[in-house]
């Protein structure tokens, strides 16, 4: 009898089970130190640190549940669909703009701490939790909307190149992670911020649109494009991946050619 | 990793004015940039490298370059786009960091001040200058003004 047979009347016999399936999956513990602000009773915020054993499949945002639903009932922090889409849970990790949900607690060194902080440059409610409506308002400002002048009988004809022109700044999802991490945005908090200008971008370069000149003369302000210093933290911060520098660039140029 | 607490409002948002310079403050940026890159690396060429290099450089050499208008134009190009450059850079630091509005008047004023006096006087030494002045005491001047 070979061995392949052998093992094979043994797995029938159930004497050894496939080795694969049954490898203990490992758990390990993380510590995280987290800046917690309770309006209602604390003054300054302040750092408190908590362990959770995790496995390498978990994700920051599930490190976060665990402490909330396990540890800590009071941590506050925001969250919508989980899967890197709503752009809810955009949070400073390890001193970097992330989503906690599209961020592997594997992929940070959890030899040390992990360090997480809301994102800076918005007013601090609660723990992770920022008022974003200075945010908002300036995307609003930029008419982030369709404005076409005709009543099309059926729908709005685009050719591929001219849909691809602005593709790119079509993936914001206004987590808010580049305009936090902007640092022209945290001086005084008057400028766009990286996220208004690609959802400005958006829609100045749809040949559907016909308000470019409206959003650029919006963009051509003292708080506008110009403001920008090409850092680059915005690019890097992006969790979609949105080259937000070079849609600011192409916005700068726009406004000096005068039209789209 | 900073603990620092970004405050918001950190400031007002100011009116919005009818013209708005900070797309011209943009271009000249890079525009001047661009021309004092050629200015100053021609200017280190002729004065370090070419002929006898750096040991040529004497105030007779300096003298010698200034009775040449082309060096006259030169040195003036480079003075007026590299204090303007440079103070506009100034300028946009300090409305990052300056959000007091009267600290920033001040600052910016001071900068517009100290502009405008080093590109009078340097204007002035470029335009006026005379190595062998006359009526000068021949004890204090170069060697080459003996002609006189």
């Amino acid at each position: 009898m070979s061995d392949a047979a052998n093992v094979e009347a043994a797995v029938a016999d159930g004497a050894v089970s496939t080795g694969v399936a049954e490898a203990p999956i490992e758990a390990f513990t993380v510590t995280l130190i987290i800046r917690r602000f309770d309006p209602e009773v604390d003054a300054e915020p302040h750092w408190q640190d908590f362990d959770v054993q995790m496995y390498p499949t978990d994700r920051v945002l599930d490190a976060l549940h665990k402490i909330k639903w396990e540890q800590d009932g009071s941590l506050t922090f925001r969250r919508s669909c989980a899967h890197g889409v709503c752009g809810s849970d955009a949070m400073r990790i390890n001193g970097r703009n992330r989503l906690a949900c599209k961020t592997l607690i594997k992929d940070l060194d959890i030899t040390k701490p992990i360090y997480i902080e809301a994102i800076k440059g918005l007013p601090l409610e609660k723990d992770l939790v920022v008022d974003m409506e200075p945010f908002f308002q300036s995307y609003r400002e930029v008419q982030p909307f369709l404005i076409a002048s005709s009543k099309p009988e059926k729908e709005r004809l685009q050719s591929p190149a001219a849909r691809e022109r602005f593709d790119d700044t079509t993936k914001c999802i206004l987590c808010a992670a580049c305009t936090s991490s902007c640092p022209v945005f945290w001086t005084d908090g008057q400028y766009f911020g990286p996220a208004a200008i690609v959802n400005a971008h958006r829609f100045i370069f749809d040949d559907r649109d016909e308000a470019a000149k409206v959003r650029l003369d919006i963009l051509n302000d003292r708080e506008g494009v110009w403001r920008c210093r090409t850092t680059f933290n915005c690019t890097e911060a992006c969790p979609r991946g949105i080259e937000v520098t070079k849609a600011i660039a192409e916005v700068k140029q726009a406004v000096i050619r005068g039209h789209r | 990793m900073t603990t620092e607490t970004v405050e918001a409002p950190r400031s007002a948002r100011t009116a919005r004015r009818s013209t708005n310079w900070e797309k011209w403050g943009w271009i000249f940026m890079r525009a001047s940039g661009v021309v004092l890159i050629v200015l100053i690396f021609g200017h280190l060429f002729v004065n370090l490298v070419a002929g006898d290099g750096v040991h040529a450089i004497d105030f007779a050499f300096v003298a010698g370059k200034w009775a040449a208008p082309f060096w006259q134009w030169w040195d003036f190009a480079m003075l007026v786009l590299a204090l303007i450059h440079g103070s506009n850079g100034m300028r946009t630091i300090v409305n990052d960091y300056a959000n007091n509005p009267l600290l920033r008047r001040v600052l910016k004023g001071a900068l517009l001040v100290s502009t405008i006096v080093l590109i009078v006087l340097g204007t002035l030494v470029i335009f006026t200058f005379d190595p062998c002045p006359t009526g000068g005491d021949p004890a204090l001047l170069p060697s080459f003004c003996g002609a006189q």
